[in-house]
């Protein structure tokens, strides 16, 4: 493949790639991203496969493994085109009656499709299932139309056009207005401008500059990024590209989680690619511009996902963080200036550039434009990447596009920003989605991870669990972090388990205040956000863990029974067989008792309980009632009348 | 794995202290930990203090300075799956296991760590075993599932 | 090397450019109470002693003064409320690992903070990091460095290293506030001295 010297050699290719493509050939195009290939997806594509072949169709069918859909809780997911026909949770069985019905036969499968819950009515093309009508996928969308590792596929959607417009019809100045003019936020969790991140390097005075990628995606619950990069490197590619040229820079690095496999295969190809095409490397496109990017992975720690501890770690050191007193866009990876940005962010760069800022600012509110993506996951119906645009209430993504909270469950909070953010209670779910909103809210939008909580979370523990891993990942240099997270974990873990006392709540408020202020990163900065936030919006959970020993969502372990009522117990064995500890006590027609000294509190019983029964409760606060004596532990069974 | 297999490596990353953790992580991939001697080798090679080895070898969840298990369990504790239920799963495997995360088995058998989210969370609670992901776990399955690996 | 005109505690100051808001402080002889700070070692921001409140384009913020360069106008305070409650709470968490050192102990009279505020913890190590950071920039023998990270990081010392280097040199004992240095020496050298004769140096 012989590299291409100029935009008209671009186009020329690309129509030739198009004119090679028949929009009318039946195409199958399976999510191949990391979810669904836990659920099965690869499977499914060798069943594809096989049938396709078997059924002779391999000249008049094509196969294409896609980038991530987002409707991961409905995966595997394939989409027929051109009819844009959708079929959910696939088995390797159904491929059969797909390739004979569907693809030959042109007709629709009713099992497979997607059912409107309210409604019960089948819908068959995916754009309309509520799930996507209700969001604005312009980044996301692409990912479903491509597989990351063509980059035909990439051209065969207009890739690469920004690039070549910015070459060869912008300068760099141009394109770094246009960046601000569109005012891009920081996708990554701080929101910082990017243009003026941009700004602050191109007008450094040094050689060298750096741009870099940061994939690095720690937020437990978020996902995004793994997805976009998996999905649709080149879009990333060609955005750190135009950066690279508005600011100078002749060098770029993606650092990547090690623990996303598919996002490193995928970019590494990606990047080949793009050499051999001719859009990385020397002269790119023949316009005189060097880039070559080169690809790090993580190695497993959280702290890296900040910028500071990332460019430490990308000089080969531990990933301590560093002091932004001298921001690094002026002094960053060794010491030059580097412009750092999330996945997401570069992602949207191209779209900007082609679609230009005044139709990106359309989008999304006065502070926050454009559109940002979010793993809506957790007690939510539809768990998913869902992207909508900036301003967006709360309840409309968690109502109109996650469906709801499954099991008849009541919404108890939105965890967002992950462990640097905090919990949003129910009466505030009507605050639009954006950067200042989110945080005037006691949150932060931080990388988009949307954690939905109902009724059975504990608002203590919940805070408990993110100082675990706050405690956890602490690079350990600074006091305010190292040390005071650790007390603020015991404390926080004592009265979960019953051992809170009065002054606790202070002594937490005191040592945040410390890690607020006084910590080294941003990780130490926001490590207390959780806690605060959810004592701010749930101070009574707290009261009740210290004062009344009780955990009103019946969630923590120690301060739990659980007790089979004999009013209801029908002597089904059923939980009794199932408890792995055998701390049930019963037989055929006699009533259960839970052993509460064998009993380790798993909860199996009180899933197995069959619902019409609803004999095992959850207590706590209160002791537990004392066994029924044993004369009356025969079940009073209701006759059986016709 | 050998000297000359780590050199290979070093010489791949054209002998750059930068990539440091680089090398380190192709060599914890194909060996399955970082013996001593490895370390030493990759100081000497690439002219870098053993202390600063150790402290990235320490550092890094991904490197492990002892031989791991023929069975690698991987837990996920993201918020998610915590919200689902995970904890109960961790306490099953636990005690099924006799070890906690971080830590091996004297029988070489199982090691067990936990992940701060696989970016799996429909189906949460998540079990990875030996790259295989189990999902909607309960402690009653995982236990199961356990019972099937010797 | 221009001059930059700051104020410290209401005093105005003479500074150079580059110099960190503890030097110009120490110039003048405000002093600010440091623990991870040593004169011939690279600033270090570990144990945060050194916070000072600024005013700068209209904020007022909490920062390392052992970092934090120098600029024109900016406006220190050395003690405020705030401050005061930071550096008490940071001397009670150390103390926690090391309630008998004697730096504590009179950084605790200064700043009414309670020994015993804390459970104590297994470790003496506060993590200056200052035997570290000698070892590494003074004497760039690297005999000692730290292992894991957060409340599981400990220092340690490379044996094969510190065999050949340590017993005539100790250098680093003098800098450390607490027991721990020592008792972490003690225990590479009973590792050293009860190893087979092939492996030491």
């Amino acid at each position: 493949m012989p590299r291409i010297e100029s935009p008209a050699e671009l186009e020329a290719f690309r129509n030739e790639i198009l004119s090679k493509r028949d929009p009318n050939k039946p195409c199958i195009t399976l999510c191949s991203g990391s979810a669904c290939h836990a659920s099965g997806s690869r499977d499914v594509a060798r069943a594809i496969e096989e049938e396709i072949d078997k059924q002779g169709l391999s000249q008049d069918v094509e196969i294409r493994k896609t980038g991530c859909h987002g409707f991961c809780e409905r995966g595997p997911i394939i989409v027929i085109q051109p009819e844009e026909i959708c079929y959910l949770q696939i088995q390797p069985e159904d491929v059969p009656e797909i390739v004979s019905e569907t693809i030959k036969g042109k007709k629709v499968i009713d099992r497979l499709l997607y059912t409107d819950p309210a409604t019960q009515e089948k819908i068959v093309h995916e754009s309309e299932i509520p799930f996507y009508k209700n969001q604005e996928r312009l980044v996301f969308g692409s990912n479903g139309n491509i597989d990351p590792k063509s980059i035909d596929d990439y051209l065969a959607i207009g890739g690469y056009s920004a690039l070549a417009k910015v070459l060869f019809d912008m300068t760099s100045e141009e394109v770094l207005e246009e960046v601000k003019k569109a005012n891009l936020r920081g996708r990554g969790g701080g929101g910082f401008p990017a243009g003026r991140k941009w700004e602050g390097s191109r007008n450094a005075p040094e050689e060298i500059k750096y741009v870099i990628v940061n994939a690095d995606e720690g937020d437990p619950g978020a996902y995004m990024d793994r997805s976009l990069l998996e999905g649709n490197p080149h879009s990333i590619l060609e955005g750190l590209t135009i950066g690279a040229y508005a600011i100078g820079s002749h060098e770029g690095y993606i650092y990547v989680r090690q623990e996303y496999p598919l996002a490193v295969e995928n970019v590494n190809i990606a990047i080949q690619k793009a050499e051999e095409y001719g859009f990385l490397g020397e002269n790119i496109l023949g316009s005189g511009f060097d880039f070559v990017v080169k690809v790090h992975q993580g190695a497993g720690a959280f702290v890296c996902g900040e910028s500071t501890a990332l460019m430490t770690s990308l000089e080969g050191r531990a990933g301590e963080p560093r002091p932004k007193y001298i921001r690094s866009n002026i002094k960053g990876l060794w010491e030059k200036p580097s412009v750092l940005n999330n996945v997401e962010t570069w992602a949207n760069v191209p779209l900007i550039i082609n679609k230009g800022a005044d139709w990106f600012t359309r989008f999304g509110t006065e502070g926050s434009k454009g559109t940002k993506i979010f793993s809506l996951v957790g007690k939510i119906i539809n768990t998913g990447l869902v992207e909508v645009p900036m301003g967006t209430t709360l309840r409309d993504i968690i109502d109109n596009i996650g469906g709801g909270i499954p099991g008849g469950k009541k919404f108890k909070a939105v965890q967002t920003g992950g462990p640097s953010g905090g919990c949003i209670p129910e009466r505030l779910l009507d605050l639009p989605v954006g950067f200042d909103e989110l945080t005037q809210a006691g949150s932060m939008m931080g990388s988009g991870g949307m954690i939905i909580m109902d009724e059975d979370t504990c608002m203590v523990d919940v805070a408990r669990y993110f100082l675990e891993f706050l405690t956890d990942e602490s690079c350990g240099k600074c006091v305010p972090c190292r040390e005071g997270m650790r007390q603020m974990l015991k404390i926080l873990t004592n009265i979960t388990q019953g051992k809170g006392k009065e002054g606790d709540i202070e002594l937490l408020e005191e040592l945040s205040e410390l890690a607020k202020e006084a910590a080294l990163c941003a990780l130490g900065k926001s490590a207390p956000n959780p806690f605060l936030s959810t004592l701010q919006y749930f101070r009574e959970e707290y009261e009740a863990h210290i004062r009344e020993k009780r955990c009103p969502a019946l969630s923590c372990k120690e301060l739990i029974s659980f007790y089979i009522d004999p009013s209801r117990c029908q002597a089904c064995m059923i939980c009794a067989r199932k408890c792995p500890a055998e701390a049930i006590d019963g037989g055929k027609n006699k009533i259960h008792i839970i052993d509460q000294e064998k009993c380790t509190k798993c909860g199996t019983c009180f899933e197995a309980c069959p619902p019409k029964f609803n004999a095992v409760k959850k207590i706590s606060g209160e002791p537990v009632p004392g066994p029924v004596p044993e004369e009356e532990r025969t079940v009073a069974r209701k006759s059986k009348k016709k | 794995m050998d000297n000359e297999r780590i050199d290979q490596i070093i010489d791949k990353h054209n002998h750059e202290a930068s990539s440091l953790i680089q090398v380190l992580l192709e060599i914890q991939s194909e060996h399955n930990w970082l013996p001593k001697w490895a370390l030493e080798r990759v100081a000497d090679k690439l002219q870098v203090p053993m202390t600063r080895i150790l402290h990235i070898a320490t550092f890094y969840k991904a490197f492990s300075l002892v031989p791991k298990g023929r069975h690698q369990i991987h837990i996920c504790m993201g918020t998610a799956c915590h919200v689902r239920g995970a904890p109960r799963v961790l306490d099953m495997v636990q005690d099924l296991t006799g070890i906690k995360p971080g830590e091996t088995d004297l029988d070489l058998k199982f090691s067990l760590s936990t992940v701060n989210c696989l970016g799996c969370c429909a189906l949460g609670p998540v079990v990875e075993i030996d790259g295989q992901t189990h999902g909607k776990m309960t402690p009653a399955e995982t236990a199961g599932v356990l019972k099937s690996y010797d | 090397m221009s001059e930059i005109l700051l104020q410290i505690d209401g005093k105005e100051v003479k500074a150079t450019e580059g110099m960190t808001i503890l030097e110009a402080a120490q110039r003048v002889g405000i002093h600010i109470p440091t623990l991870c700070h040593h004169e011939k070692l690279q600033p270090y921001g570990g144990c945060r002693l050194c916070s000072v409140e600024i005013e700068s384009r209209g904020w007022r913020r909490v920062v390392a003064a052992c970092l934090y360069p120098v600029e024109k106008d900016l406006i220190v305070f050395t003690r405020s409320e705030k401050i005061d409650r930071i550096r008490k709470l940071i001397i009670e968490l150390l103390m926690a690992h090391a309630p008998d050192a004697f730096i504590l102990q009179d950084l605790a009279k200064e700043y009414g903070a309670d020994r015993d505020r804390f459970e104590k913890e297994a470790s003496f190590c506060i993590h200056c990091g200052l035997c570290v950071r000698y070892c590494a920039e003074v004497k760039k023998k690297f005999a000692v460095g730290f292992v894991d990270r957060g409340t599981r990081k400990e220092i340690n010392f490379i044996p094969e290293i510190a065999a050949k280097e340590c017993w005539d040199c100790k250098e680093c004992f003098p800098l450390c506030p607490t027991e721990a240095l020592q008792a972490a020496y003690v225990l590479c050298q009973a590792m050293i001295s009860s190893a087979p004769a092939s492996e030491s140096a």
